[in-house]
């Protein structure tokens, strides 16, 4: 069920009931060939990080299992359910599902409270006004923000407030599962470290599953259950960090013993 | 009055949610099923009817929440003034609850009120006047510096960048001639049936080439060229310019000790003070041709008749009162544009902005400017 590189074994945790399963992916652009026969499972519950270098196809990989993209072959299953077409992404994923853009993807001309609200209004019309307003400020103070900034414009805001709003945009409709896509990127060190608290606090509490692209060994270290490797156009590995550490594998060795991850498994890590 | 309790509807299956009053229990309420978004509205009209009339709540009952359902149980606990323990709420849900308390204090208070309309409009009366003021005296700033570094390149000519400026010409003159000519020619045509139609009741149709003549040779030249040039070269300017000061690069120019005025404004100000009164020209001849042909094809007139009475309409003073004014315009679109693209700021938003700006308020300024230059013109009686 994880392709290991070098035909290394390196989970055996098996799950009959994955969040998401995808089997034999394959996503080519003309003659460049992004994915060939990628697998992956994302279990109920965790934090799964997907990293890789630049161009490796994470994007691509998120945008396939969203349905923003076409795969040119394999099976996507999303909570059991086989992804066909367009109808079946929009039924499960809007309704289920959650996605934080990497720079929020805010619409610009709606206040803060009314991007949150957004969701609700569209596929929860039973829902009255006051209640869907409630509902929303709600969100946007469990994602960290103050209740004043509800009636701002998200270009009044920073970047890490823009990806709060986004993220309680993103849990408004109360998804078991959230896509979340280099939610640190351009945020600095401080705010990052945040960020991934708030986010860890908030799966802890709401429990939901999160498939989370990173480039942010912070991050990975931090809040990621598990962490996928994608190279070679498919994962190379989907283990538990430690035992991504232990892979022979190039670009995984300069990813996670380089001086940058060194650096942070020694702030992270359990002395002993 | 009637009992509470008795709203509650027959259990549809295991999932619905339900609040209700337990007389028996000394007012007891007993919260049962899934706290969840799909059962929200229900839940909220339960919590508003019921949470006055108890004095506690058994929240064992619930077997589902999440965040909707935590905020509605958080608003129960703070009428009943009771706490998740004291209601029994099942320890694996006690994170959530004390997630969503923790960050929801202040959502008991309704949200501030949004101001008065007449407020709104007043509001933004101001805002806008205060932006004309502050542009127009931006405008007059810009000017100034332009104005004095086109001083300085004069006196010392090796500082103009003269491939830039050529370039530019290419751009805003060269490539806009095929354009240009088509509109000419074309409105030129209209302005002789217009002619026609009316002068024909005189008997007077030979006036058409008078009408097209005066038409191009003092106003539509000018006129036609700089309006399709602040439609056409303003916004381009604006959008150069604008995605520099995006990417810094106006910034990085100045750091390595160079001026923005100096690189970015002057080739195109001077480029379009050339090339402007040369279309201006293009656009005259064009609007003639435009009136030629329909004269010809429609008005019983020969070519040389047309060309004999443009010879007696046309003196240099029409043809200069036309060409005086093309310099003008040049500056206003210039200036305009590339000031609109400095101003641009953070957000591709606000680029677009600046470049819709940017061909409005050179198409203005072009429209108010040839009107003051015609009643001058007039009162000189030129």
């Amino acid at each position: 069920m994880v392709s290991a590189g070098a035909g290394q074994a390196v989970d055996e945790g098996a799950d009959s009931d994955p969040v998401i399963r995808v089997r034999g992916l394959e996503n080519r652009f003309g003659s460049d060939i992004v994915h060939h026969r990628l697998d992956l499972d994302v279990r109920r519950g965790e934090i799964l990080g997907v990293v890789g270098g630049s161009g490796t196809g994470k994007s691509v990989l998120m945008r396939s299992i969203l349905g923003l993209l076409r795969p040119t072959g394999g099976r996507i299953e999303v909570f059991g359910q086989h992804l066909r077409d367009a109808d079946d992404v929009r039924e499960i994923m809007s309704h289920r599902a959650g996605v934080l853009f990497q720079d929020g993807a805010l619409f610009s001309s709606l206040t803060v409270l009314e991007n949150v609200e957004l969701p609700l209004k569209t596929h929860r019309q039973d829902i009255s006004t006051q209640l869907r307003r409630d509902l929303a400020r709600s969100k946007i103070q469990l994602s960290g923000l103050p209740d004043s900034s509800s009636a701002k414009m998200p270009s009044d805001l920073s970047g890490g407030m823009r990806k709060r709003v986004a993220l309680a945009r993103a849990l408004i409709l109360e998804p078991e599962l959230l896509f979340l896509d280099e939610p640190t990127a351009g945020l600095d060190p401080i705010g990052a470290a945040e960020f991934d608290g708030l986010l860890h606090a908030l799966h802890r509490a709401l429990g939901f599953t999160v498939f989370l692209i990173t480039h942010d060994l912070d991050t990975l270290y931090a809040i990621c259950d598990r962490v996928a490797v994608i190279a070679e156009r498919k994962i190379l590995a989907a283990a538990t960090l430690r035992d991504i550490e232990d892979l022979d594998h190039e670009w995984i060795r300069e990813y996670f013993h380089g001086p940058r991850a060194r650096a942070v498994r020694d702030q992270t890590s359990p002395p002993g | 009055m009637s009992d509470p309790a008795q709203m509650t509807e027959g259990r549809k299956d295991d999932n619905e949610a339900d609040l209700v009053w337990e007389r028996g229990t000394e007012g007891l309420l007993l919260a049962t099923g899934d706290w969840v978004l799909d059962n929200v509205e229900l839940l909220s009209d339960r919590v508003d009817a019921l949470a006055g009339l108890a004095s506690g709540l058994d929240a064992s009952g619930i077997s589902r929440l999440d965040a909707s359902g935590a905020l509605l149980l958080e608003r129960l606990f703070h009428r009943t003034g009771q706490g998740p323990t004291a209601a029994g709420l099942r320890q694996q849900w006690r994170t959530l609850f004390e997630a969503v308390d923790f960050a929801c204090d202040d959502t008991h208070e309704p949200a501030p009120a949004s101001e008065a309309p007449w407020r709104q409009i007043l509001e933004r009366m101001g805002r806008s006047t205060v932006e004309v003021v502050h542009s127009t005296h931006e405008l007059l700033g810009f000017l100034g510096i332009t104005v004095h570094r086109l001083l300085r390149t004069v006196v010392q000519p090796r500082r103009l960048r003269l491939t830039s400026t050529v370039y530019h010409m290419e751009r805003t003159g060269l490539d806009a001639v095929p354009l240009l000519i088509l509109l000419s020619s074309l409105v030129g045509a209209v302005v002789a049936f217009l002619g026609a139609t009316v002068l024909r009741n005189f008997g007077a149709e030979l006036f058409v080439i008078d009408l097209v003549t005066f038409a191009f040779v003092r106003e539509f030249g000018a006129l036609l060229t700089a309006i399709l040039l602040a439609g056409r070269t303003a916004s381009a300017f604006c959008a150069q310019i604008g995605m520099m000061k995006l990417r810094e690069e106006i910034d990085a120019i100045r750091t390595l000790g160079l001026d923005e005025i100096e690189v970015l404004v002057l080739p195109r100000l001077i480029a379009l003070l050339i090339t402007l009164p040369l279309l201006a020209f293009v656009a005259t001849i064009s609007g003639l041709f435009g009136g030629l042909i329909v004269s010809v094809v429609s008005l019983d007139i020969n070519l040389v008749m047309f060309l004999d009475r443009v010879e007696q309409t046309v003196t240099l003073k029409h043809y200069l009162v036309g060409m005086i004014k093309a310099p003008m315009f040049a500056a206003v679109i210039a200036l305009i544009g590339c000031l609109e693209g400095l101003r641009v700021s953070g957000t591709a938003q606000s680029l677009g902005e600046h470049t819709t700006l940017a061909v409005v308020r050179s198409l203005t300024m072009v429209i108010v400017l040839n009107a003051l230059a015609a009643v001058y013109f007039m009162e000189l009686g030129w």
